[in-house]
């Protein structure tokens, strides 16, 4: 193993020069993987004008950056990005790279890993460094990168024993994003970009930018219905609990795909991972990925008609009941209680 | 300008209705109890070429990699409208993670050149991974656009397609060849056309007519091929032969990431308290939470 394959790599995105909290949720959680490997946290930055951004970065532990900043690098493109992202790893053979698992993520990372032929993993809701035996032989230091799969009804530890460079994406708050005291003393290592005539194959020719107005991770408070709410009718009481009582409405997958409600407000595996306060969990059953996306929380009360649904094995509160006639009288409780 | 149009599909288990008969107490996946379905966001893929031969004309032709019963989701391609179907399968393809699919379905896909666009959805319900798609698309060092909502306009060899990003979304220019890769949004998927069910519910491949053959004696595998590849009915299969694939780069064994350890789901037992679904039952909810320092 030579020095930079020791190295965690996490690849910082940015949007109209805005880090992505994403980026040092991973760099908090590559802090200690790095650690693990004895090894250091390093950011890879594109984009223009980014040199505040980049000593952002040192907040979270990043010893170096390295940052490609060209004014036809402003806005994500894939062209450019995944040719100087496969070329830094082709260089320096990190040996855990981290991208955020958003759009801009899961368009770059899989042809970054099909350049370089790295193993990469989708969606971890967690990752770890540890010795493994695997066809009885031994690895030291694999990235353990740990992820529901088939429907939620197992989880799967993956493991890349053979490729040099280890990938994985994860979603956005499924790490804690925690801060360092004191910025560590990082260096920033500018990374030549000439621009190529292949890089703008595919152009940007305009963009509509919507800030959007739900901020899940930060509702104290957040009331969500499963595909147990029935239907879109039956789903918007939950708006009407959450209004009274000051939350945010949210629903599992299953509750988007029925067009419940949009996917922006999706908790779980492949949506935003809440710690709030309060979760109420109403007709959910409460599959992994769900669970994976709320059960940090800190009180949880279910209500669900089905007394074995797994929802009630994370709950606090537990409410065996109909939604439809549980949650007006919840209403009525609150009300009656506080106001 | 007509374009061709190759749209790579897949047949999936469908993950959202697993029943207790798939997974074995030991928290196993018993596959054949499987029910399987054709990958939704394929089959809109699937659509949105269609729409793109019906608005400027030319070809669609449809690609899978998997098993030789994969060619059921062919036949439901040729209902909806497409004009070719091949089947990629090999045992030696079995096991392959995203990289190794991807190495063979862009071999594949050089095979059927010439090609204007290749589409696919933009991730599949085994795995939800989306990464087959760029990854095939890096292997042909094509440009990509994923997460495309819909094709705004195409001349020449410039097309320009709307697509979904984090806050909003973008209007992209893209030179062609190139690899899209779309969402459930960009178009409701047409129903089977009864007409062409009536067609193609005898389109086979070349394993079905060996059975066929097999079943009957005063029937010849070869003749059968013939007779089914002049009415349009032949399924072509492409193997590792027929590709000229490194074995080492294919299926489990060309596949970085293996998977070293399943944990069936086992829920703990529930420690929570019981609420009734009462009217003093909220009450007391409330105050509970009052105490929690939630509310109040």
């Amino acid at each position: 193993m030579n020095d930079s394959n020791r190295h965690v790599w996490v690849f910082i995105e940015q949007r109209d020069g805005k880090p992505a909290d994403v980026s040092f949720e991973l760099l908090s959680k590559g802090r200690k993987l790095a650690e693990s490997l004895n090894g250091e946290l390093k950011a890879v930055l594109i984009g223009h004008d980014m040199q505040a951004l980049a000593a952002e970065t040192f907040r979270y532990g990043a010893t170096e950056v390295l940052l490609a900043d060209h004014p036809e690098l402003k806005h994500y493109n894939t062209l450019p990005y995944s040719r100087i992202m496969s070329e830094l790893v082709d260089e320096y053979q990190p040996r855990v790279v981290l991208f955020g698992g958003t759009f801009i993520g899961r368009d770059l990372a899989p042809r970054v890993a099909s350049h370089t032929l790295s193993g990469l993993t989708a969606d971890c809701t967690d990752l770890q460094i540890s010795d493994v035996t695997y066809l009885r032989k031994e690895y030291s230091q694999l990235l353990l990168q740990i992820r529901p799969a088939f429907g939620g009804n197992i989880i799967a530890t993956i493991i890349c024993p053979d490729s040099p460079v280890q990938m994985a994406t994860v979603r956005e708050g499924v790490m804690e994003k925690i801060p360092l005291a004191e910025p560590v003393a990082g260096r920033i290592t500018p990374v030549p970009y000439t621009p190529d005539a292949a890089d703008q194959l595919v152009r940007i020719v305009a963009r509509h930018r919507e800030e959007s107005k739900v901020d899940l991770k930060a509702a104290p408070i957040i009331v969500a219905g499963g595909y147990g709410m029935g239907n879109f009718q039956n789903f918007q009481i939950l708006y009407e609990l959450a209004h009274v009582i000051g939350g945010e409405v949210a629903g599992t997958r299953a509750a988007v795909d029925a067009g419940f409600i949009d996917h922006v407000r999706q908790v779980g595996q492949t949506g935003v991972t809440v710690r709030p306060k309060l979760y109420i969990a109403c007709g959910i059953s409460g599959a992994i990925q769900h669970r994976a996306g709320m059960q940090d929380s800190n009180k949880i009360i279910a209500i669900n008609s089905d007394p074995e649904a797994p929802i009630f094995s994370v709950c606090h509160y537990g409410i065996v009941g109909d939604v439809m006639e549980t949650i007006p009288m919840l209403i009525d409780a609150y009300k009656h209680k506080l106001k | 300008m007509s374009y061709h149009s190759i749209v790579m599909v897949k047949q999936v288990p469908d993950t959202a209705n697993i029943s207790g008969q798939v997974m074995r107490p030991d928290g196993t996946v018993n596959r054949s109890k499987l029910p399987t379905i054709f990958n939704p966001e394929d089959k809109v893929a699937l659509e949105l070429a269609l729409q793109f031969r019906d608005r400027f004309g030319g070809t669609v032709r449809v690609v899978t990699m998997g098993p030789l019963k994969a060619s059921d989701l062919l036949r439901d391609c040729l209902y909806m409208g497409a004009d070719e179907a091949f089947l990629v399968t090999d045992r030696k393809f079995a096991g392959a993670d995203t990289l190794a699919t991807s190495y063979v379905l862009a071999e594949a896909l050089r095979k059927l050149k010439p090609f204007d666009i290749v589409f696919a959805g933009r991730q599949a319900i085994d795995g939800d991974t989306a990464q087959v798609g760029p990854q095939t698309a890096e292997k042909l060092g094509l440009p990509q656009i994923t997460y495309a909502e819909g094709i705004l306009h195409a001349e020449g060899a410039q097309i320009t397609v709307k697509r979904k990003v984090d806050n909003g979304f973008e209007v992209l220019e893209g030179t062609l060849p190139l690899l899209i890769t779309v969402v459930k949004d960009a178009a409701t998927p047409r129903p089977f056309r009864a007409k062409r069910v009536m067609a193609y519910k005898n389109a086979h491949t070349l394993l079905e007519l060996e059975k066929m053959a097999e079943a009957n004696s005063l029937l010849y595998v070869d003749q059968l091929k013939d007779e089914y590849a002049s009415k349009g009915l032949f399924i072509p299969t492409l193997t590792a032969d027929d590709l000229d694939v490194d074995p080492s780069r294919c299926g489990l064994g060309g596949s970085p990431t293996k998977v070293h350890n399943i944990e069936s789901v086992v829920l703990g037992g529930s420690a929570h308290e019981t609420i009734p679904a009462t009217k003093d039952g909220m009450y007391a909810l409330i105050d509970k939470l009052t105490e929690d320092h939630i509310f109040g």
